[in-house]
């Protein structure tokens, strides 16, 4: 009754596929797994280290990051990279225009720069700067909500997540649901 | 006269009875669940508890039974034929009610076994590839949207559950069931299914 778990890569990515979903589109559960599909490898290969040196706070990824060695994590990146299945939706509609305008044009009164500026017009991010497109409606606003409480948990070694600290600071909840709406949508 | 009154009397009373007994006939669909379900839909094995379930779960299952997506032996056995007649409104109707229900947890399972179900559950073990059930099922075991409660259900039921899928029957629960419950040992399904037991 047991199936055989070879380990190895495969059983690895299979077993992030249990939550992640069977093409890492991600999974609306009770809390929400994000999107790792078509996401950004530095992007991903800075999220795991951050979750194995506690700068990133997440009781399940603690558990889950440790035991992945170097090579896991770059192979694991570079699989979902290449995957590519539609986004799964389900944000109310009725602020995905407002969404697009903050995306596009930023909030100019509250300092806020234009996402597209970073993440890219299509939101697929580059480098170290993640891919937004398809992403979770819920998973985003938890992320911008909480940024500081569990990004960048370590002050004796900032990193990338220090640059979207004022961004998420100076957006209100409503503007960060309507983004989250937008880009949500965006294949 | 009062011949008269007392015949208009005696209708009366057999009318009003008559109109109660209607009442209970609209009920049929759910005493027809709870001959095996039980009076409150506390479950009595094999049957589980239905009480508290979250209902888009419910209406789900029922679909899933009447679809045959849902082919393990006491499925096949019982409730293809259960579920096989019932409209839309009626699947919608019942899921909603025994969501209501108060749930009694069944507190059957091996007691000795609930630290390590609870590990389990709650952590998940990365370097079996086992994933923890608390993100997806929620941390008091309670379940969301259409992700079933687990909290007190009957140990026997849990456990049967996580071995038919490991034997490769179809629950049409989704894709990550029967996944993560095959690479379950025999030991984990057994702490699993009693941990759960207990949980309220």
């Amino acid at each position: 009754m047991n199936k055989v778990v070879t380990g190895g890569i495969q059983a690895k990515l299979s077993y992030c596929k249990d939550c992640h979903g069977p093409s890492a589109q991600g999974y609306d559960g009770y809390f929400p797994i994000p999107r790792l599909a078509g996401q950004q490898t530095e992007y991903l290969e800075n999220q795991l280290r951050a979750f194995i040196e506690h700068r990133r706070t997440n009781n399940i990824m603690f558990n889950v990051a440790h035991a992945l060695s170097p090579g896991m994590i770059a192979a694991l990146a570079a699989d979902f990279r290449a995957l590519d299945p539609k986004p799964i939706g389900g944000a109310p509609t009725r602020f995905v225009a407002l969404g697009r305008t903050i995306f596009q044009d930023g909030v100019p009164d509250a300092n806020v720069a234009a996402c597209a500026a970073c993440h890219g017009p299509e939101a697929t991010g580059s480098g170290p700067i993640p891919r937004l497109a398809g992403q979770l409606y819920p998973y985003l606003i938890k992320e911008l909500v909480n940024w500081g409480k569990e990004r960048g948990q370590n002050p004796a070694k900032p990193d990338t997540s220090a640059i979207m600290s004022p961004v998420a600071h100076s957006l209100t909840r409503s503007q960060i649901e309507a983004v989250a709406a937008y880009v949500s949508y965006l294949k | 006269m009062s011949y008269v009154r007392l015949k208009i009397a005696v209708m009366a009373m057999a009318f009003s009875t008559a109109a109660a007994l209607a009442g209970h006939a609209e009920n049929a669909a759910i005493r027809n669940c709870n001959w095996c379900h039980g009076g409150s839909g506390q479950g009595y094995t094999p049957a589980p508890r239905l009480a508290g379930q979250r209902p888009q779960y419910v209406a789900t299952q029922l679909m899933n039974f009447s679809s045959h997506a849902r082919d393990n032996p006491f499925s096949k056995m019982y409730m293809w034929g259960a579920a096989a007649n019932l409209s839309r409104q009626t699947v919608h109707d019942l899921a909603a009610y025994y969501s209501t229900l108060f749930p009694r947890a069944a507190n059957d399972g091996d007691r000795d076994l609930v630290a390590e179900g609870r590990a389990i559950y709650q952590e998940g073990m990365p370097d079996s590839n086992i994933v923890a059930c608390v993100v997806c099922h929620a941390p008091n075991a309670e379940g969301v949207r259409g992700i079933p409660r687990l909290g007190g259900l009957a140990y026997s039921y849990l456990k049967r559950r996580l071995e038919q899928w490991g034997e490769g029957y179809h629950a049409a629960a989704g894709p990550p069931m029967p996944d993560i419950a095959g690479k379950l040992s025999q030991n984990q399904i057994e702490a699993l299914a009693s941990y759960l037991s207990f949980v309220k």
